[in-house]
């Protein structure tokens, strides 16, 4: 079976990100990673106390799984073919199939079952993506690009089959996609506003409470209401939250930096230089939740005392600085208001 | 963060990969930087695998002891819990609970025992031994 024709493989920070960037690359139009994320409004706070997994609630620094694909579609002028099945023999034939056309595709799989991952990165997380680009005559073997990873890797087709149909919450249901259309090069100057005005209205304005900077306020009180009589318990909620914003995947510091990429990106594509000064802004929050990952792990470690209310304090000036960064942000981007006379 | 604050302290979870983070290079733009590991993440994801690894030695204590079947200490094993198991093996929650007793566990039809096992991926035959 031959491989998708000048395919190249490169590293990203966060698995949908790069993997929808690779596929529009690889389609002919120079895009960036971090790109992906600003267009498609993907990056957003959320606490849903009440989805829970082993216990812990979900706490999230981006849209849910697959807002980047579909969100991308619009500003580029494209569309995304996605296609998931009942049964896993479907699945894999039907990926077969695609891959003899040279199509590269997209996948979405659960990390447990990836042979090439790193034994402690294994846990039962449905939602990463990655692209298959070709299979391997001589023992079945599917070529893999995992954007997390530095180089392509290969991965047996029954071990395939098992992270493509995984269950439980968020199971991949062997989801592929692959462009419909060919992308085309959208009108910076329109789409990128419309994008980040859409991202401030997630981060300022939901009406429910546990979305955006009141979500993050929202997360404070649960911090500050940890049993201290029961360290095991809340060292291992502080040890989630620090896993869901800096583990593999999310650029660091809840993929504030690669949103910061992007607005310096398109302060230049769309000559408003004011964001280039709110993309530096959005650094400084961003070293700010990488030091609540810091003293949230010296307080697992017993390097420091267990304060759930410091933590908590700490969430507090975050969700303020928010507040104040996207409200600055939604008034850069909003038409100059026409002066009364 | 800056490219030269990237952390480079190599993490032992990540097996000699590295991971791409965006940080301020030197002309001030932003840009990907490899990371070889920060102690933090480290921190949570061994906590993480030491949960589940406590959870698995729990279970083949009680499993020894006769309180508890080989089946509750590969669920652990396969970093999942009762609910996780249930919705990847389709076997309702109070039957695996039921089945964590050694007598109900003993008489388990060869059927049952494929279904836990292709859920866990292990050999059938594994699944009666623990340890």
């Amino acid at each position: 079976m031959p491989t998708v024709a000048h395919f190249t493989h490169s590293q990203a920070s966060h698995c949908e990100s790069g993997v929808m960037s690779a596929i529009v690359r690889h389609n002919g139009l120079p895009f960036s990673e971090p790109m992906a994320l600003g267009l498609s409004s993907a990056m957003t706070f959320a606490f849903l106390p009440f989805i829970k997994h082993a216990g812990l609630p979900l706490v999230s620094f981006r849209m849910p799984p697959r807002a980047i694909i579909r969100g991308l579609q619009k500003p580029l002028r494209f569309s995304m073919r996605t296609e998931t099945f009942r049964r896993p023999q479907d699945g894999m034939a039907r990926l077969d199939k695609l891959l003899n056309e040279g199509r590269l595709v997209g996948l979405q799989v659960s990390v447990f079952w990836l042979p090439f991952m790193p034994p402690d990165f294994r846990f039962h997380f449905n939602a990463h993506n990655l692209l298959a680009f070709g299979r391997d005559d001589a023992n079945g073997d599917y070529l893999l690009s995992d954007p997390v990873l530095e180089e392509p890797v290969r991965c047996p087709p029954d071990d395939l089959a098992h992270a493509r149909f995984a269950r439980g919450l968020l199971a991949p249901k062997g989801l592929l996609y692959y462009p419909a259309k060919m992308p085309q090069e959208p009108d910076w100057k329109r789409a990128i506003p419309a994008a980040i005005k859409k991202t401030t209205r997630n981060m300022l304005r939901t009406p429910l409470p546990f979305i955006g900077v009141r979500g993050i306020a929202r997360l404070a009180r649960s911090v500050e209401r940890l049993p201290v009589g029961n360290p095991q318990a809340t060292k291992l909620y502080i040890g989630h939250l620090v896993r869901m914003q800096e583990e593999i995947g999310t650029g660091g510091a809840g993929f504030r930096f690669m949103y910061a990429a992007f607005l310096e990106e398109a302060a230049s594509l769309t000559a408003r230089p004011a964001l280039t000064e709110l993309a530096a802004q959005l650094v400084d929050i961003g070293d700010e939740w990488r030091n609540f990952a810091l003293a949230s792990a010296n307080m697992i470690r017993d390097r420091e005392p267990l304060e759930p209310m410091r933590l908590a304090n700490l969430l507090r000036g975050l969700a303020s600085r928010e507040k104040a960064f996207f409200a600055a942000l939604d008034q850069s981007v909003r038409k100059p208001q026409p002066r009364l006379p | 963060m800056n490219a030269a604050d990237v952390p480079q302290e190599g993490n032992s979870t990540c097996a000699g990969h590295c991971k791409a983070v965006y940080a301020r290079g030197a002309d001030g733009r932003l840009r990907l930087v490899q990371s070889h590991g920060w102690a933090v993440e480290e921190t949570v994801t061994l906590q993480a695998v030491h949960a589940f690894d406590e959870l698995a030695s729990d279970a083949l204590r009680r499993v020894r002891d006769g309180q508890s079947s080989p089946l509750e200490y590969h669920m652990y094993r396969a970093r999942m819990d009762v609910a996780l198991l249930s919705q990847a093996s389709g076997i309702w929650q109070w039957r695996i609970r039921r089945h964590f007793r050694p007598a109900v566990f003993a008489r388990l039809s060869p059927a049952l025992r494929a279904q836990y096992a292709k859920a866990l991926g292990i050999p059938a035959s594994q699944l009666s031994v623990a340890g």
